[in-house]
Formats: C-alpha cells, sequence, structure tokens
C-alpha cells in the first residue's frame, strides 16, 4: 500500500512539474468568458469552455472531462450566482486542485464583478429555479462584460506577474475597442428603446435593461420550468392585448414554444445568438452584440 | 474654450476704454501696461477656472465610480454553497408497494445473506428513510459533509459522515470518516439519484446494497486531458464484506479498495467512464441465518478472505450536450467475488451441533441499465440484473456428516430480474416514479414487484456526480 502511496505521489509530482512551465490554463464556465479571455490573456493562456452556446448552463453534467481540466485550471472565470451550482461545486470538489477554490485568486465570478438586477424579495423553490444572488446573465449587456474585462486584466497579472505589461497593454486596447463598440451599438440599439418583448427564459434581462426595452413575458410559466399549454395559451391572449413586438429565445432553448406563440400571434420569433458561438456569425465577442442587435432591428422594419 | 471667450471679452474691454485723441507715447505705453495686467488677471482666472473644472470632472468621475460600487455591493448577497453556512437539505421518499411475496422474506439464493438492507420497499404505503444532508467549508483546508438517515420507524444512522480536503493540490484529495466506497460505480450514488426504486442485485448480493466504510480515501486526478485517476481506501471492514458488524477490534486496517477511473468525451453529445475496482476484506466469525435440512434456523459464520472485483462502465448521450430535452444514459457494472476459508455451521449448537470447514465461493453478477428521457420530465428505462452463484465448494457437505440441505441458501441458483420505470420529474427537485419488475432472486415462483415512489429534496442545490 505504501508503495502504491509512494509512486502516485511521484507521478503526481513529476506532472505537476510539467504542467509549470506551461501557459496560463483558465477554465470559463461559458462561452463568453471563454471569448474575453482570449481577447485579453491572447497567446499567453490556454482558454477551455466548459459549456457551448448550444448547452444550458443550468444543467451541466459534472463530467469527467471536465474534471480533468478543471484540475489543470490556474484560472476559472464563470458567471456565478448560482448559475452552475448544479455542476460546478463537484468539480471544485473533485478537482484536487487549489488554486481555483472558492476566494482564491484563481476563482473570478463574473457576476460579483457588476450590480445584479433582479433580486428576487422572496427566495423559495415554488417560485421557481430562481437566483437568490439576482440574474446571473450578466453578459448580455456590453457594459458589465467591460467590468469584467478590468477585473480578469488584474487577475491575470496576478497570476502570471511576468505577463503582466503584456495582459495591461491587451486590456486596454480590448477596452478602447470595447468603448468604441458600445458607443456603435447604442446608437444602433436607439430605436429598440420601449419596444416590448417575449422572451423564452429571463437570459436576455440585462440586455433589455440597457437597450430600454420592455420585457412583455416570458414563455416559462416560472424560471427554470419548461413552458406550459396553459401557459402558452393565457400567453397568446395577453398578445392579443397588448402584442409584443419579438419573441426572442436562445439556441439551448427548444424552439417549439417560441414557434407555438409565434404562429397563433403572428409575432416573428427569432433565435438570438446568446452566447459566443450562438449562430454563425457570433464568432467572438463583437460578432455576438452586432448579430443580436442587427437581428433586432432586423423585425423592427 | 474659455481661454479664447475671455481673450475676446479682455480685448472688449480694452477697446471699449477711453482713447485719448491725440495719443501720445506715454500714454499709449500706459495703456499697453494696463492691457498687459489685464492679461494678465484674467490668464490667471482662467487658469483658476481650469483648475476647478479639472477637479470637477474628477469629482464626478469618482461619484460615478462610487455610484457603481455601491450598486455592486448593494446586489451583492453573501455567496456561498448557500446564505446559510452550512449548506441543508432534506430528501423525503416515500413508496406505494405491491408486492407477490412477502419482502420480509426476501433472500438471494445462491448467495451469502449479507444481512443489509436488501429486501425491497415494503408491501403498501411505506415512508422511506429520510435523508438530513449538512455540507460546508470547514475552513480554508477542508469541507465536511454528513448525511444521516432517518429510519422511518426512529433512529438514524450516519449514512456518510466525512471530512474533505480542498487545499491540496496536484490533485490529491484524501477523504477520511464514513463515506460510500468507491467501488464500482453505483455504490457511492444516493439512494436518491438512483435512476431505480432499488439497488442491483449485484450491488445486494456483493456489497450488501450499499457499502460505506469507515476509513481513509486518497483520490488523485491524473493532468491529462483524458480523465484518469486512481483511488485508494483503507477502512475498518464494518460491513459486509466485512464485518461482524460494526467492524473487529483491531489496529490498523480491515479492508482496501483500489480504484481507476477513466473518461473523456466523445465529440458534443456523448460523455463516457469505465471503471475497474478491487475491494478486499478478510471477514472473521461473518455471521448469516438459515434454516437447516432439521427445518431449524440456524446462525452459520464464515471466517477467511475475500475478494472481490469489479468493472463499472456508464455512457451518456444528449444532443449537442444539452440533456434539457431528451437525453440517453447507459449504465452497467459486473462483479467477480472469490472467497475462501472456513464455515462454521450452526454457531449457537441450535441443531445438530458446531461443525468447521472448509468453505471456497467463485460468484459473478452483473446488470445493465437504460434510461431515455424523451422530453423534457419524462424519463423511462429498463435494467437487466444477472447473477451467476458459479462454484461453492463447502467442506462439511464433502465427508457427508452434513448435505447440501443443511445450506438451502448457498444452494445453486442463478438469480435474475427484469425492471421498467417511467418517472416524471417536474423540476430537479421532485420526481414520481413507477416501476415494474418481475424478480427471479428466490428459488421457485418469481415475485412481481410495483413500485410508485416520490423523492423530494428541500433546501440546498445538490449537485450530482456523473
Amino acid at each position: 500500500m505504501k508503495t502504491i502511496l509512494k509512486v502516485l505521489a511521484l507521478i503526481g509530482l513529476s506532472f505537476s512539474f510539467c504542467q509549470a512551465f506551461a501557459a496560463l490554463n483558465i477554465f470559463a464556465c461559458e462561452p463568453e468568458w471563454g471569448a474575453l479571455a482570449q481577447e485579453i490573456a491572447g497567446d499567453k493562456a490556454a482558454v477551455y469552455s466548459a459549456t457551448t452556446a448550444l448547452q444550458d448552463a443550468h444543467r451541466i453534467e459534472a463530467r469527467p472531462s471536465l474534471i480533468a481540466r478543471i484540475r489543470s485550471a490556474d484560472l476559472l472565470v464563470c458567471s456565478g450566482s448560482e448559475l452552475e451550482i448544479g455542476w460546478l461545486p463537484l468539480l471544485l470538489t473533485q478537482s484536487g486542485n487549489s488554486r481555483i477554490q472558492r476566494g482564491m485568486p484563481g476563482y473570478l465570478e463574473a457576476s460579483q464583478q457588476v450590480a445584479r438586477i433582479e433580486i428576487p424579495q422572496v427566495v423559495a423553490r415554488s417560485l421557481g429555479d430562481i437566483h437568490p444572488g439576482g440574474n446571473p446573465h450578466i453578459h448580455t449587456d456590453a457594459r458589465n462584460i467591460a467590468r469584467v474585462a478590468e477585473v480578469l486584466a488584474l487577475r491575470l497579472a496576478q497570476l502570471d506577474p511576468q505577463n503582466a505589461v503584456a495582459y495591461k497593454f491587451r486590456s486596454e486596447a480590448f477596452g478602447a475597442r470595447w468603448r468604441a463598440a458600445i458607443e456603435r451599438w447604442e446608437r444602433a440599439g436607439a430605436r429598440l428603446k420601449d419596444v416590448p418583448v417575449v422572451v423564452y427564459h429571463r437570459d436576455f434581462s440585462y440586455f433589455i435593461r440597457w437597450m430600454g426595452m420592455r420585457e412583455a413575458g416570458s414563455l416559462e410559466p416560472k424560471p427554470g420550468i419548461p413552458p406550459t399549454p396553459a401557459h402558452l395559451a393565457e400567453l397568446v391572449e395577453q398578445m392579443k392585448r397588448a402584442p409584443a413586438k419579438v419573441i426572442v429565445y436562445s439556441p439551448y432553448n427548444d424552439p417549439r414554444a417560441a414557434q407555438f406563440l409565434s404562429e397563433r400571434t403572428g409575432i416573428p420569433a427569432v433565435m438570438l445568438p446568446y452566447t459566443v458561438g450562438g449562430n454563425e456569425k457570433a464568432k467572438d465577442l463583437f460578432g455576438l452584440f452586432d448579430e443580436t442587435i442587427a437581428l433586432f432591428l432586423a423585425v423592427m422594419k | 474654450m474659455y481661454r479664447r471667450l475671455l481673450c475676446g471679452m479682455a480685448f472688449a474691454v480694452a477697446l471699449s476704454a477711453p482713447l485719448a485723441s491725440r495719443a501720445q507715447d506715454t500714454e499709449l505705453g500706459k495703456i499697453r501696461e494696463e492691457l498687459r495686467q489685464l492679461k494678465e488677471v484674467y490668464e490667471r482666472r482662467i487658469q483658476a477656472l481650469e483648475q476647478r473644472l479639472q477637479q470637477s470632472e474628477a469629482k464626478a468621475g469618482k461619484a460615478e465610480e462610487a455610484a457603481l460600487q455601491a450598486a455592486v455591493q448593494a446586489s451583492s448577497r453573501p455567496a456561498g454553497e448557500n446564505a446559510f453556512n452550512p449548506a441543508l437539505s432534506v430528501i423525503l421518499n416515500g413508496t406505494l408497494g405491491n408486492l407477490k411475496r412477502d419482502p420480509n422474506a426476501y433472500r438471494i439464493n445462491g448467495f451469502v445473506p449479507t444481512m443489509g438492507e436488501v429486501s425491497p420497499p415494503p408491501r403498501g404505503l411505506s415512508l422511506g428513510e429520510s435523508e438530513l444532508v449538512l455540507s460546508a467549508s470547514v475552513d480554508h483546508l477542508f469541507r465536511g459533509a454528513l448525511i444521516a438517515a432517518i429510519a422511518p420507524g426512529g433512529g438514524i444512522e450516519v449514512e456518510e459522515g466525512y471530512v474533505q480536503t480542498l487545499g491540496l493540490s496536484s490533485g490529491f484529495t484524501i477523504k477520511a470518516g464514513r463515506f460510500f466506497s468507491g467501488v464500482g460505480y453505483q455504490n457511492a450514488v444516493h439512494a436518491h439519484a438512483w435512476d431505480f426504486t432499488d439497488a442491483p442485485l449485484a450491488s445486494k448480493a456483493f456489497l450488501g446494497g450499499q457499502l460505506a466504510e469507515d476509513g481513509i480515501q486518497v483520490k488523485w486526478v491524473a493532468p491529462t486531458e483524458l480523465y484518469v485517476d486512481l483511488g485508494l481506501e483503507l477502512g475498518r471492514g464494518r460491513k459486509f464484506p466485512g464485518v461482524p458488524d460494526g467492524g473487529r477490534s483491531k489496529n490498523g486496517f480491515g479492508s482496501g479498495t483500489l480504484f481507476t477511473h477513466a473518461g473523456g468525451d466523445l465529440g458534443a453529445s456523448t460523455a463516457w467512464q469505465l471503471g475497474i475496482s478491487h475491494l478486499r476484506t478478510s471477514p472473521q466469525g461473518r455471521g448469516y441465518n438459515d434454516v437447516d435440512s432439521t427445518g431449524t434456523a440456524v446462525n452459520n459464520s464464515f471466517t477467511g478472505r475475500s475478494r472481490l472485483w469489479g468493472i463499472d462502465g456508464i455512457l451518456k448521450w444528449a444532443p449537442n450536450g444539452n440533456a434539457t430535452s431528451t437525453n440517453l444514459k447507459l449504465q452497467g457494472e459486473y462483479f467477480r467475488r472469490t472467497e475462501s476459508g472456513a464455515l462454521t455451521y450452526d454457531t449457537q449448537a441450535a441443531s445438530l451441533g458446531t461443525q468447521t470447514g472448509s468453505y471456497r465461493s467463485k460468484q459473478s453478477g452483473w446488470y445493465a441499465q437504460g434510461i431515455y428521457q424523451f422530453m423534457p420530465e419524462w424519463r423511462v428505462g429498463y435494467r437487466h440484473d444477472r447473477l451467476n452463484s458459479g462454484t461453492t465448494g463447502i467442506g462439511l457437505v464433502a465427508p457427508g456428516a452434513l448435505t447440501a440441505a443443511d445450506f438451502p441458501v448457498l444452494g445453486g441458483h442463478n438469480p435474475r430480474r427484469n425492471s421498467v420505470m417511467l418517472d416524471w420529474s417536474p423540476s430537479e427537485f421532485s420526481r414520481w416514479r413507477l416501476q415494474l419488475a418481475r424478480d427471479y432472486s428466490r428459488f421457485g415462483v418469481p415475485d412481481n414487484q410495483v413500485f410508485l415512489q416520490y423523492v423530494m429534496s428541500l433546501g440546498a442545490h445538490s449537485a450530482h456526480k456523473f
């Protein structure tokens, strides 16, 4: 038994030495944070995104491949606010990696860096799958991404001081491009002000607020509860009285409910990319917002 | 901009100054001097104004920053597994059972009774074990968890109670306390997360339903993209296949387990894991009850060594890895056990007198199951169980002192069972399940079982292992 332990320890040590010479390993829970980390770290880091735009970040299996990746991560970037509560805690306890545990410099919760909205006054499971810390889908407001980028750059510099200058340089360059893009998006999105929109899940709340749009309803009767026929019938009635301009859903949502409502009401249903990789044009963060706003404007004509 | 405006004003003031019609040099000089002074005064003022502007701009920036900070803080709540410490959850479950044969007399013929909780749920309405789960990080180095099972008839049993390292690096995790052993796959899964109402027959026959060991577990995850882990457990041997119940009064260890897993993804839609495990114990006086050829209830006991090998595999599929609408889960395990040592018949001398002889057995069993979620909230599943009682050599039978009829439960039998289930989970926290099974665990007629079950969890959100 003792020899087995010794052998295990030796193998572990030799592997960890090899790891020390590799670039910074970044484990992003969602594609948007993976894309942002790539923008700021450039070639100084290997970025792995645990989920894709086609997956619901609420419901991910704590797969062996994720444990293998998180075990060697130097920095974890996740939305937080309990979005990943069904799988991330398990990955953390199984990782055998102290660097990315809660409270360590290698643990970055993006939603903690910005002002969250929709913080529930009453927290009970009877209200659906609500997040006591507020809505975690903060990246749909581009201004939040700018804020997280700043914190991320500082964190990268802290973890990898040798490349601190590079991170600062890249972060400033990204910041300038991003601010210009925000101005462009805000100008383009000015026409979206006060436009009523029906969502599938409340994952566009920050975008809606940013653009001054109005949420006219959601296909889910309660957060995280799939659409029911009764609730859809109710929405059809509601849309007859006060029609919304557009119904939006994410690539990971079942499109049937949105299409059903669209057919019954004549309101166009649009699949927004939601995050990087959500459609062909949303290849990076800039493309994501260009595409999201373009899709909204297309139905406004 | 201000500067230009003020200069213009100064110029205007200068122009409006009364000029002598007969301009003299001295007067001109005076005017020039006055103009210069005026200019100086205005420049100073301009500078002061600019300074004030800069200051107020900086202040405004600070105010904006402060407002943002305040908003971030206002929207922040204590982040953690729960707003409370530790995270608390309760799991409630209950069944409505309809069984052809009495579950109280349940046994798996051909296999040494484990004296564990292996019987199917009772007939009629019953409350199952309620679980109370408390967990939190202890400090920056450790995490602790307590899972207590409250029996419906009263009494609390510690199902799991362990501390686990958080601070170790290089892929190592150490667990100490009582925990579900890493032998096989399903053994470490809590009953409320099982896909069927009861455990596979192989788990019942080889692990007494579910093996929770008092001990230490060291696990190491390899730094490779392919998931590889290695684990070692040293335990007390407090439960079947160890025992006597509660473990021997002995320094050192009563059981040892080794396990290794490999796993990964096949594209975006499929994830897999394969495992091999080995459990070895040396039971001392592991007793079980039987009825001998005279019809007398006797207690027999085994002393020797027990070796268990297991292979497990799991494959999960979901379109693009999005399990919300549809997904498929295939799971299977194979166990092989060899035991050798001495079997003592009638330890209480209640029937034909206490006798001891050699004992040797080679037995195996497996199950395979598939669960398919065909639409959100609804799943169907099928499981096939099969055990092979293999070869059992009882020394006491060979010389003719006793007959095979004195050890009826050890008589050759290949138990099997087919189970189908349908379950509905309106949320991650509740599940209703209907399960039908035909169980050939016992000699003779099969047992037809129907269970309607609910499993609900209240409180902190639990994360389930792969």
